[in-house]
């Protein structure tokens, strides 16, 4: 009961539009592990390190006096760097897929160690003008918005990209690969290069994603993107069960499924910062979020398992 | 008469110095002209499938050669020798993408052995273009374009993964017990609708199948396999005049064994 009369709703009110803009940011970086996880079939654990990757290389390009929104391009780069590599590895050098990403994870934590020169460096908004900043969302509306304004406009865009992407040529085959890759060479699809072009694009956007994020912190962190993919799964999960139902059968369905990953990152976020509201110890939002996304992943072969019994009976 | 295939004694041994070591196919030649249709016997692991797969390259052979159209695809790669070929697999999940629509389906393969860029996957024109062939076979499918393929039955993938199969006019088409997985009934429907494409289209065909009624009253060539050889090879009037108790005479004559599939004898 103390702990409950303890509780202040206006600050947890204060800190939705945070949890918002973190979710947008974060958004981002789930849309790439949506290309993975539900178009390709891969479960890509580069992401871990290519999110960090994005953060380095626009923090110390913005240090080094680059345009932050240029800065953001080349973060985009280096992520897809990344994505090449853990695609290589698994195409070229048969590696099984979870274990290429893993190995692309681990060897980009000291090519991050090294973009940086140590474990964080610092982007003051008083210094350069940063795209996004935690700073603006506390202060005027004006700078509010312009947060929320930025971070809209960044996801609509890229969604509309994704879009028409996967609605090319090009994006037919890299869903094909991803659906039924023995179809797809039998169509004439080369599976090997569309399986490295989708996790380039995946950790293209995740790269993306980790520049923003940096900047809306103010600093790359060489321990940011540790479990990420956990948190981008639990965007794409999150968002099928929620908004699945409404997605499915429109003439948009792949636009509002992709808009549904991104709300569901924003709830993500909103509901960890209840957590953390409600006083739970932060240590313990790691544990709470893997137990969170192995449920929803479970729900659906559950189901599977207790439908076909009752189907029998 | 164009040869259209010319496949010339090729060898294929499954686990290698392993206790599993198969050897599939033991020398297998085979020539078609342009405009065969040949049916394909034989038991389990006679190397029916084998010779198919051989050909559409899932794999490579130890040794031999395989030419299509005169060209040698022996060292190409299963998706560029794929421009050549139409394919139709036994499980009717294998040849559709079940989470793309039926019209992105058609379009992928519409695309087969070209290069594929950032042009818009489907055009208006293509779409009149597959609902009126969707309206061909007579399944309702023609108002269907945009549904997943995952929704449709057995039978209705089967015959979409054969119009995409020949929308690119392949040299050969290969369709290998494309409806072992179907009811009797659906099962017939699918056979009709292979006949009229590969008349229609004048497709080179190879169709593997369990049912030796089928596999005589289908096509103008047959042939028999057994334990990775072709044993028989029967074409003209000599086929037509063809009965099952001929084949099984002619089976044990070459074989110096009884035929060993039940399927095969009870169907």
């Amino acid at each position: 009961m103390t702990i409950l009369m303890s509780l202040d709703p206006a600050s947890l009110l204060r800190s939705m539009p945070g949890a918002c803009a973190q979710g947008l940011i974060w958004g981002l970086m789930a849309l790439g592990v949506y290309i993975t996880y539900r178009l390709l079939d891969f479960a890509d654990l580069t992401v871990d390190g290519s999110l960090a990757t994005g953060g380095a290389v626009a923090v110390m390009l913005i240090r080094g006096g680059m345009n932050p929104w240029l800065a953001l391009i080349f973060a985009f780069i280096a992520g897809m760097a990344a994505g090449l590599v853990t695609g290589l590895l698994h195409t070229a050098l048969g590696i099984p897929g979870i274990l290429a990403g893993i190995l692309t994870q681990i060897s980009l934590y000291s090519i991050n160690l090294n973009i940086m020169g140590c474990s964080n460096q610092a982007v003051s908004v008083d210094k350069y003008n940063l795209v996004v900043s935690l700073r603006y969302i506390s202060d005027s509306p004006i700078s509010k918005i312009r947060v929320f304004a930025t971070s809209i406009l960044f996801c609509l865009a890229v969604v509309m990209i994704l879009y028409w992407y996967f609605g090319t040529e090009q994006g037919h085959a890299i869903r094909a690969t991803g659906c039924n890759p023995q179809m797809a060479r039998a169509q004439g699809i080369n599976t090997d290069f569309h399986t490295v072009l989708a996790l380039m694009i995946s950790n293209g956007l995740v790269g993306l994603s980790g520049g923003l994020y940096a900047q809306y912190q103010g600093a790359a962190d060489v321990n940011m993107g540790r479990g990420a993919i956990v948190i981008g799964l639990a965007a794409v999960i999150i968002g099928e069960v929620v908004f699945g139902k409404l997605c499915a059968g429109k003439y948009f369905a792949f636009a509002y499924t992709m808009l549904s990953v991104i709300a569901g990152a924003i709830i993500y976020y909103i509901v960890m910062n209840l957590v953390l509201w409600l006083k739970l110890p932060s240590d313990d939002l790691k544990l709470f979020s893997a137990i969170v996304v192995a449920l929803f992943l479970a729900i659906p072969y559950l189901k599977a398992k207790y439908g076909r019994k009752e189907a029998r009976a | 008469m164009t040869e259209m295939l010319k496949i010339e004694h090729i060898r294929k041994t499954f686990n290698p110095g392993t206790i599993n070591e198969k050897v599939a196919l033991d020398g297998v030649d085979l020539v078609l002209n342009e405009g065969d249709f040949v049916t394909v016997i034989g038991g389990n692991g006679a190397g029916k499938s084998t010779t198919l797969n051989a050909v559409a390259g899932v794999w490579p052979v130890d040794s031999g050669k395989i030419y299509i159209g005169g060209d040698d695809v022996t060292k190409l790669s299963e998706y560029k020798r794929a421009k050549y070929l139409g394919r139709v697999f036994q499980d009717p999940m294998t040849g559709t993408a079940t989470t793309m629509s039926i019209e992105e389906n058609m379009a992928i393969a519409a695309r087969r052995g070209e290069g594929r860029g950032l042009s818009w996957g489907i055009t208006r024109k293509e779409r009149a273009l597959y609902r009126s062939m969707l309206a061909t076979l007579d399944l309702g499918l023609e108002d269907r374009l945009s549904s997943k393929v995952g929704l449709l039955s057995g039978g209705q993938r089967q015959a979409i993964t054969l119009l995409m199969a020949s929308i690119k006019h392949p040299k050969l088409l290969l369709l290998d017990e494309h409806t072992a997985a179907l009811d009797p009934k659906t099962a017939a429907k699918v056979l009709e609708i292979s006949d009229k494409i590969i008349a229609e289209n004048h497709l080179t065909a190879m169709m593997v199948t369990h049912n030796m009624k089928d596999a005589i009253a289908h096509g103008n060539r047959l042939i028999m396999m057994h334990e990775g050889r072709v044993i028989l090879n029967i074409a003209g009037e000599e086929k037509k005049k063809l009965t099952v108790e001929d084949l099984l005479h002619q089976f044990e004559r070459v074989s110096g064994e009884e035929f060993a599939s039940d399927k095969a004898l009870l169907s």
